[in-house]
């Protein structure tokens, strides 16, 4: 089959690659209709995650059409058309019965990876580098997915690709962001980032009960579409301080709650933030956080700050006091899908939320390398790319 | 040559023990056991998979068994290698599951077993444990060892996807 795989640094390329096969009993393989590039694979596209082998292939977005289970696949046929989502679950360890397959204890093979770095193991991921599981990506015609009878959710046949989609990764990602904000009625909450994820965190905040939305990027484009869901919008390069601004159109109190949708590969920042680049790229640190400095001083007192951008490591110069002192409280984690997936599916269903809004640029397997590009740069007013191996 | 690592499952302790008391399942979860062979009266015989398809191998005998807490090992008189394990199951607080808390004692001889051994358990004995425990925690789990594209050695089946045909395996 043909997949999108990682050969180097801002080197993709779509290769030949063997079809994938029933490893697990409780396997499936699905064959893919729809894929979709992650931000957060631009962590390897530009050369920020570690493990990664040449050739390995990438995507931890896709959905498409049951074509094989394992003899112990009870939930699943032959034809059924399911979503996957990015977190590999088992579904019977204490944390997939916690409702946390994210941080499922039983699917990353490499787990004595991050037990080194980050002290405890958490859930595979597909296509995201050998720390994270080694599994073969969606960005190809066809993939292995593991437990099948508690990954892939169903979809009706009638809806389109580009409106369940997102379920894998983005829509429940900003959803959860808002839901670890811990929205009261007439809260304001302010999003770092108008990629995809600040886009569903900005819609989802609303449909949680937000009264105001604010979200800070410096592309204009997509702070256009964040003001399209009835988002008020803050371009940080014009701005002389951020801070100041969200202080002066709140009272002087500040957000009720924050959301960093930027982790490690934020832009800005001042000089802070070109020491940062600088450490980054010798590997003294392996994150650049400056939009987790913002946040941790924009959030009111006694507020609340939720993180989905992702980090990987080391920080520096945070100012932790901001929130030991003010009484914030802290909820981040790589999104629980399984969690969300079906009331988010209800609110597709239902008309509250049609996630296509997001994808930008539609573009067959061949042209992945160029939907990198693509993202990378924010050439052609891109959010989001779809790519379609069928096409 | 002493490790020691301690693994949380869901289950009770009287299923893990159950299945760790058949010497005959430790295959199943330890990648470096080829087989263990039950032979009656609390022996066992162990057989070891090394580098170039050489074996290294010894009898065992039960030391201690108690039902659902405890079993403990040692081997005996002319052993490759001389070793000896105990494994513990105790109720998790909580009543989280069951910890599983296991020491191997390896006392690997000098000339041609020591440095097979060494080559066996590598610079990592710990890591080599510890995904053990891993691996025995997914059998009781899931019911067999979950594979992924890393899950590249000897005793795991290799997934070719994942690397493309003309660069296979290139790093």
């Amino acid at each position: 089959m043909k997949a999108n795989c990682w050969m180097g640094t801002k080197k993709m390329e779509v290769q030949d690659v063997p079809d994938p096969r029933i490893l697990n009993r409780h396997d499936a393989i699905v064959k893919i209709s729809s894929t979709a590039i992650c931000g957060s694979d631009l962590h390897m596209y530009n050369g920020l995650l570690a493990t990664m082998q040449r050739g390995d292939v990438l995507g931890h977005e896709f959905m498409g059409e049951v074509v094989e289970v394992g003899p112990d696949v009870k939930n699943l046929k032959v034809g059924d058309r399911v979503i996957v989502p990015f977190p590999i679950s088992c579904g019977k360890c204490y944390y997939c019965q916690e409702g946390w397959p994210s941080i499922c204890e039983n699917t990353n093979p490499n787990g004595w990876m991050q037990e080194a770095l980050w002290g405890h193991a958490t859930a595979g991921v597909y296509g995201y580098s050998h720390m994270l599981g080694a599994y073969a990506g969606g960005q190809a015609e066809y993939a292995r997915v593991p437990f099948a009878d508690v990954n892939p959710l169903k979809v009706p046949s009638d809806v389109p690709d580009e409106k369940v989609l997102f379920l894998t990764d983005a829509f429940p990602t900003g959803y959860f962001a808002a839901d670890n904000c811990e929205i009261q009625p007439g809260d304001t909450i302010a999003i770092w980032g108008a990629g995809p994820i600040g886009q569903f965190a900005a819609r989802s905040a609303f449909l949680l009960g937000a009264e105001r939305v604010i979200v800070i990027d410096r592309v204009d484009y997509r702070l256009r579409m964040a003001e399209q869901a009835g988002a008020e919008t803050i371009n940080f390069e014009e701005a002389d301080s951020v801070l100041d601004v969200l202080k002066d159109i709140t009272g002087g109190r500040g957000p009720d709650a924050c959301i960093d949708a930027v982790g490690m590969q934020a832009s800005g920042g001042g000089i802070l933030g070109a020491l940062d680049h600088v450490k980054q790229a010798v590997k003294l640190e392996t994150d650049r956080p400056m939009v987790l400095r913002e946040v941790m001083r924009a959030v009111r007192n006694g507020g609340r700050i939720s993180i989905v951008g992702d980090y990987i490591g080391i920080i520096d110069n945070v100012p932790f006091g901001a929130v030991m002192n003010r009484g914030i409280t802290m909820r981040m984690g790589q999104a629980p899908v399984q969690r969300y997936y079906h009331q988010l599916l209800e609110r597709i269903l239902n008309g509250d939320m049609d996630p296509s809004f997001v994808a930008t640029h539609t573009l067959p397997l061949s042209e992945t390398p160029k939907g990198y590009e693509l993202m990378d740069k924010k050439e052609d007013g891109c959010v989001k790319v779809v790519v379609k191996p069928g096409m | 040559m002493k490790v020691k690592k301690v693994v949380t499952i869901n289950g009770t302790q009287e299923e893990a023990y159950n299945f760790w008391h058949n010497f005959e399942n430790l295959p199943r979860f330890m990648r470096h056991l080829e087989s263990v062979n039950v032979a009656g009266n609390g022996i066992s015989h162990w057989k070891v998979k090394a580098p170039a398809g050489q074996t290294v191998e010894w009898d065992a005998e039960t030391v201690e068994d108690r039902p659902n807490e405890l079993i403990a090992w040692r081997s005996l008189e002319g052993a490759d290698v001389k070793n000896s394990g105990v494994v513990r199951f105790k109720r998790a607080t909580g009543d989280r599951g069951t910890w599983i808390d296991v020491e191997l004692d390896y006392d690997p001889p000098a000339g041609k077993a020591g440095v097979l051994v060494a080559k066996i358990f590598g610079e990592e004995p710990e890591k080599q444990l510890y995904d053990d425990l891993r691996a025995f925690k997914q059998v009781m789990e899931l019911g067999e060892v979950v594979l992924s594209e890393a899950t590249i050695d000897s005793t795991h089946l290799v997934q070719d996807p994942g690397q493309p045909r003309k660069a296979a395996h290139a790093k």
